[in-house]
């Protein structure tokens, strides 16, 4: 028996396959030159060609974004707790975190560089700093969503507070946290990139700077493959950790079937 | 005392009496304050049924809070049993307003959970949970989600757990609201049956006049806010009440002078 979920893979990989399909007959059909934009066989030939420097330096890069990004959840779900627990700090600190926001990110890389040298330590704190703060949005964001009428019921059973900031408003809040830890596993591999792209010996920011630099242009594609690549091997490892640690009613993606 | 000790020395008391003196309650919002509730008088006799009647706005879940004990009163005092409430009132089960299920917790783990955070036993907890789902027509749902229950469904849950630890008070508000008049009126048959097995206090809240005649010992009636209590009915039927009970000409009596007087109210 063909399980459902067939129907619900097939049609974007029949989708990816034709597109890739009228790209290649396409650059072949109105020539276009391979400079500016090589055809898929071409990026898959550079993959092939350079899969060993591809690797090494996707490795550096997926090191950097997951530092980051895990460094963001440490330092991000903690900061969340403490400003949703004390209306003191949600009013000093938290005002000043949203308005930091307005500063970019990207600009801060060649700050970094200045501080802490060309090595891993920038790249996995400009990745963190991208990153951290999706979390602490959308957790103090989901720390507030609990009903109020569900912490009364809490209380007049006598649970204290902590227990009902355990037992309820962490759970509640569990589907705004996963959403915000999956926008951030997107935004470390930015960060990561950024960071390559400012300073660097290594990763696959540094590697599409040579290529560019050598008019490599099917091995640039060949590093926005395997960038796509980390991208999704991180956003998928969260929806896994998801899966295991959350009972099906609070996890995010079977509540956006459900709500379909 | 053990926890068994504690269910059984709980199943089979009368309800606590509740005594509600010159309460008034405010609530400051940005400067400007909202009287909620203004100097109400209730005497509600321990294992009595009380209805409170209101329109919308005037204070009625407000009240409820304050008699959980899970709000202090501006002015005058509540007293249990004689005895001032300080704090949270532990021996209660409430029905809120909303129906506030935990979405990751089955319907019999939502039943459970007083017996739960009471660190009570559990086992003897899923026996009475599964008793009470089957009273109510959900035996079949034990394991679902309540993400998966109509609304009504999730509603007549939430009365199971508030019934479960056997409370002296139970606290109604507004639980069958949100159900069709089908279902609204079986639930208030099986409530009532429930009740008269299992006599406590309750203080039941509805703005449906003939829901609160037809349960209630007595009938508290409430102005618009600030809510004051208006007039008080004693419904001296017998209990407990059968359907019939609607055709009694006192019932329709009594419904009518009520709407009468919610017409000179201005809330009709
Ligand atoms: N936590 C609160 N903060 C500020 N004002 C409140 C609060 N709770 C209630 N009020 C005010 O008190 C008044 C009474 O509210 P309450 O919820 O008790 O009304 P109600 O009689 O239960 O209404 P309904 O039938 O619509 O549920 C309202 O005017 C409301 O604005
Ligand atoms: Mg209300």
């Amino acid at each position: 028996m063909i399980p459902p979920s067939i129907y619900k893979v097939l049609p974007p990989i029949f989708a990816f396959l034709a597109l890739i399909g009228f790209w290649e007959f396409g650059v072949d059909y109105f020539d276009v030159p391979q400079y500016v934009l090589p055809a898929p066989s071409a990026i898959g030939a550079a993959i092939a060609d350079h899969w060993q420097s591809l690797l090494r330096h996707s490795g550096v890069t997926l090191v950097e974004a997951v530092l980051g990004f895990l460094l963001g959840i440490a330092v991000g779900l903690p900061l969340a707790i403490l400003i949703s627990c004390s209306p003191w700090l949600e009013r000093t600190i938290y005002p000043l975190l949203v308005a930091s926001q307005s500063i970019p990110k990207v600009a801060l890389a060649p700050i970094f560089v200045v501080w802490f040298g060309f090595g891993l330590l920038p790249k996995v704190l400009i990745a963190f700093s991208i990153a951290f703060f999706p979390v602490v949005v959308n957790t103090v964001v989901g720390l507030s969503r609990t009903p109020p009428d569900m912490i009364r019921l809490m209380q007049s059973l006598g649970s204290t507070s902590v227990e009902t900031f355990l037992r309820v408003r962490i759970p509640m809040a569990t589907p705004y946290i996963f959403a915000g830890i999956k926008i951030s596993s997107a935004f470390a591999v930015v960060g990561a990139i950024v960071g390559e792209f400012i300073a660097a010996t290594s990763g696959l920011g540094y590697l599409q700077l040579i290529a560019n630099n050598n008019l490599e242009i099917p091995l640039l594609f060949a590093c926005l493959v395997l960038l796509s690549l980390i991208g999704a091997v991180i956003y998928y490892a969260v929806v896994l950790v998801e899966h295991l640690i959350l009972p099906a009613p609070l996890r995010s993606q079977e509540n956006d079937e459900a709500r379909r | 005392m053990s926890e068994t000790d504690e269910l059984l020395a709980i199943a089979d008391n009368k309800g606590a009496s509740i005594s509600i003196r010159n309460v008034g309650m405010d609530f400051a919002r940005r400067g400007s304050v909202v009287t909620a509730l203004e100097d109400v008088n209730l005497e509600i006799p321990a294992g009595t049924f009380c209805s409170v009647l209101g329109p919308s706005g005037c204070g009625k879940s407000t009240l409820l809070s304050l008699v959980a004990g899970l709000a202090s009163p501006t002015r005058g005092t509540i007293a249990l049993d004689g005895n001032p409430l300080t704090g949270p009132f532990h021996d209660v089960g409430i029905v809120f307003q909303s129906d506030v299920l935990l979405p990751w917790l089955t319907v019999l783990e939502n039943v459970v959970l007083p017996a739960k955070v009471k660190k009570l036993n559990m086992e003897q907890a899923r026996t009475t949970g599964r008793q009470l789902l089957r009273d109510v027509g959900l035996h079949d749902f034990c394991n679902h989600y309540p993400g998966e229950l109509s609304g009504g469904m999730r509603q007549r849950a939430s009365i199971c757990r508030a019934l479960l630890a056997k409370p002296s008070v139970l606290l109604m508000d507004e639980p069958f609201g949100a159900l069709d008049a089908l279902t609204r009126e079986k639930m208030q048959q099986d409530l009532n049956r429930i009740w008269a097995e299992d006599t406590k206090t309750v203080l039941f809240i509805t703005h449906d006049i003939e829901e609160a005649v037809s349960m209630a010992d007595q009938v508290i009636v409430m102005s618009p806010r600030p809510g004051r209590v208006l007039r008080r009915y004693s419904i001296d039927l017998p209990q407990p009440r059968t359907p019939a009970v609607r055709r009694d000409p006192f019932f329709e009596e009594t419904v009518d002078d009520i709407r009468n007087l919610f017409h000179e109210a201005g809330v009709l």
